[in-house]
């Protein structure tokens, strides 16, 4: 966990009282509508289909438990109970009242949290991966750099009003689960051949209208020159980023617009002007940061413990968890543990305030008191012992987070949709649960295999859609709820954008369209091997489409 | 008539708009960018103070030696989400080191942006008409810390050795 010094502390304080002057003039009459709106999103404040939505910051997916116990004390003081785990490793609250947001900012801030730059047209909140730290194919943890770029990035004066929303997400592995180049920079972090450390920089990726794979503009940036480099990407955009039309805002229409290549050159050419500047890190700005960031003390005994793999051969379901929500850790004798936010029956990303005081519960006694959010909308529990992933386990299957579903067909990212966002065109959450009611077998869900699907209310695609190996899209059509589906998308390292499959399929048929492709899939895999992806990019589209369309039944 | 901050202080403003048909009279006057670059040598014949107003899209470093004398650089931020003269005036500090007044004016110049402003480097604040002086004034201490190296402070260097110097006073 990166603890906050008193200067962290005091900034975000001072935010708070900011925040609170500023809903008061507001609320006084003194602060127009439109730019209160803008004033607000930048605290995360967003005014919805039914009431307020408030979505809270969690820097690159890491919570401490007594953070995790303030969310659950926010949900039940002032919301409905429960709360959204987004696909940006964020927290959303869709009942607060406008009335008290400062005093659930004043909350947050008492735990080290805050929902600053959560929304609006400036640098939002840093995402990377879920398993930093823990994962055994990690270059170095890729936290520190985050946090660092988080402070950059906190109330820049020069980039609070960009064209557009900007997000940077870091990737410290070759297994990229961070999507980061569906971002507006990703940031990898890498090696060069005389082994000094720095960072390969892909810039314009990103979903919505315009989905757009990034482009390497930097095979290597120095470690140092880290922040330097981002303030050059961001004076460029800033500058000539476009502003007359909002669909066209977004850096991946700069980048295309000018070309990769002379958008790069436009890079250096800033970067070289600043890159001798305060700017320039120090390392002891890097051991700084790290050094605010807890060494959790390993148990060596761990890796003697016999007790795990003689449950696993005991107890078929405690098994069927393990095989698919339980990874190796990086230290011998510890195991990451995912939490499954996607019950049958459940809202995909939905958590309790029962089931966060639980998990807080959980991390506080068996992971380091610590807990991180995946951009699947899942929970881990990063660094269990072994000896421990049992009794883990249970308390978890009490409060039903352990459905052992992980990476599978009903493992979908989903939006809130019609049902909360005033922004969809169609509901997603009713379309996940049929989705779930065809597949609730969980043996045919392990025998079709890793599978990613990914659903948004509209084509924003804050479920990511694009990237999922089936893309689902809610589109408006005559004021009813229809479906545009897309195949072969992937966030990973060989990332994709999907291909449609033809026209858009009702909401009564949208589950049905789903079970074809999967049986199209499970009659042309070469094995159990081939995963529908590669399967998919193996034999094209004509299978799937054929069978989406056999009948008048699903066709538009 | 729009309030003007100076430094932190109230201030009457020393110029006057000059109108495109209008040569200089000898007091400090303002003319945009494009009829500076034209008409530069008869402006300066009067001998008065002359100041320049940018628009937004103008790329200072393409400029910069036609406004490294000028008194005052006024900056154009037309509406409320229009943040890019945020970056000209970055540009002009830290870059140029210009010492003159930067001046904001325009839709966006109200008290929720004032503190941005100055720390990107603008010295100097056009209100927008319904803007009342005293709450603007409060503005430019909503927050006493910053984590980034701007124009307002440039001594001020990123997280650790800030806080170590900082600590050592």
């Amino acid at each position: 966990m990166y603890t906050y010094d008193s200067y962290d502390q005091q900034l975000v304080d001072e935010r708070v009282a900011q925040f609170r002057d500023q809903t008061q003039r507001y609320l006084a009459g003194k602060i127009p509508e439109d730019e209160f709106k803008a004033l607000r999103l930048r605290n995360g404040l967003y005014v919805q289909r039914f009431a307020p939505m408030l979505r809270i910051a969690i820097p690159y997916g890491l919570l401490a438990a007594r953070q995790l116990r303030m969310l659950a004390h926010i949900a039940r003081e002032y919301d409905k109970g429960f709360g959204h785990f987004t696909t940006r490793q964020n927290l959303q609250f869709n009942w607060p009242q406008l009335e008290r947001v400062p005093d659930i900012l004043a909350d947050l801030a008492s735990v080290q949290m805050h929902a600053i730059q959560t929304s609006g047209n400036c640098i939002r909140n840093i995402t990377s991966d879920h398993l930093a730290g823990a994962a055994r194919d990690e270059l170095v943890d890729p936290r520190p750099y985050c946090e660092l770029t988080r402070q950059w990035a906190t109330f820049h004066p020069e980039f609070n009003w960009l064209p557009r929303k900007f997000k940077i997400a870091f990737s410290a592995t070759t297994s990229d689960r961070a999507a980061t180049k569906v971002h507006d920079i990703g940031v990898h972090i890498v090696r060069n051949e005389s082994g000094e450390l720095g960072y390969a920089i892909y810039v314009g990726g990103g979903l919505g209208r315009m989905p757009m794979i990034a482009h390497r503009i930097r095979d290597f940036l120095p470690e140092l020159d880290l922040l330097s480099y981002l303030e050059a990407v961001l004076r460029v955009y800033n500058r000539l980023g476009r502003r007359d039309n909002i669909h066209r805002a977004r850096i991946k229409v700069l980048v295309k617009e000018t070309g990769p290549a002379k958008f790069a050159e436009m890079v250096e050419a800033e970067w070289a002007l600043i890159r001798d500047s305060e700017l320039r890190l120090h390392r002891e700005d890097i051991d700084f940061i790290k050094s605010r960031f807890d060494e959790h003390a390993y148990d060596a005994a761990a890796a003697a413990d016999t007790g795990f793999e003689q449950r696993v051969t005991e107890d078929p379901a405690f098994a069927a968890f393990v095989r698919r929500n339980v990874l190796a850790h990086r230290v011998d004798g510890y195991k990451v543990v995912f939490v499954s936010l996607k019950p049958p029956a459940g809202v995909p990303g939905d958590a309790s305030a029962e089931q966060m005081d639980v998990l807080a519960d959980l991390a506080e006694r068996y992971s380091f008191g610590e807990a991180r959010v995946t951009h699947d909308q899942n929970i881990v529990l990063a660094e269990v012992k072994q000896g421990d992933v049992y009794a883990v386990w249970q308390t978890l299957r009490e409060h039903e987070l352990a459905t052992p579903n992980i990476g599978l067909l009903t493992d979908m990212i989903c939006c809130p949709g019609l049902d909360y966002c005033s922004l969809a065109n169609a509901g997603s959450i009713g379309v996940s649960q049929d989705i779930n009611d065809r597949f609730d077998s969980l043996d045919h869900q392990y025998d079709i295999g890793d599978i990613k699907i990914k659903m948004s209310g509209c084509m924003n695609g804050c479920g990511h859609h694009t990237v999922g190996h089936i893309g689902i899209l809610g589109v408006d059509k005559h004021g009813e709820e229809w479906y545009q589906v897309t195949l072969g998308g992937s966030a990973g390292d060989d990332a994709s954008l999907g291909d449609r499959t033809g026209p858009a399929i009702s909401r009564a048929d949208i589950a049905e369209a789903v079970e074809r492709i999967i049986d199209v899939y499970m009659e042309q895999r070469h094995s159990e091997d081939e995963s529908f992806l590669q399967c998919y990019r193996r034999v094209g589209m004509p299978p799937f489409k054929a069978r989406i369309y056999a009948n008048e039944a699903v066709a538009a | 008539m729009s309030a003007l901050i100076i430094d932190g202080r109230v201030a009457a403003d020393a110029y006057v708009e000059l109108a495109d048909d209008q040569t200089p009279a000898g007091t400090p006057c303002i003319v945009p960018l494009a009829r500076w670059l034209e008409q530069r040598e008869a402006l300066q014949a009067s001998g008065a103070p002359i100041a320049v107003r940018l628009p937004n899209t103008a790329e200072v470093g393409t400029i910069w030696p036609l406004l490294e004398d000028r008194p005052m650089i006024e900056l154009d931020f037309p509406t409320f989400a229009d943040g890019r003269a945020y970056s000209q005036a970055r540009v002009l500090r830290d870059r140029y080191d210009y010492k003159g007044e930067i001046r904001a004016r325009g839709g966006a110049v109200v008290r929720d942006q004032l503190h941005n402003m100055l720390r990107s480097g603008i010295n100097a604040f056009a209100l927008r008409d319904d803007q009342d002086v005293d709450t603007c004034l409060t503005a430019l201490s909503d927050f006493d810390l910053a984590y980034q190296p701007a124009a307002d402070r440039s001594d001020m260097p990123i997280v650790g050795r800030l806080r170590r110097r900082h600590a050592a006073v």
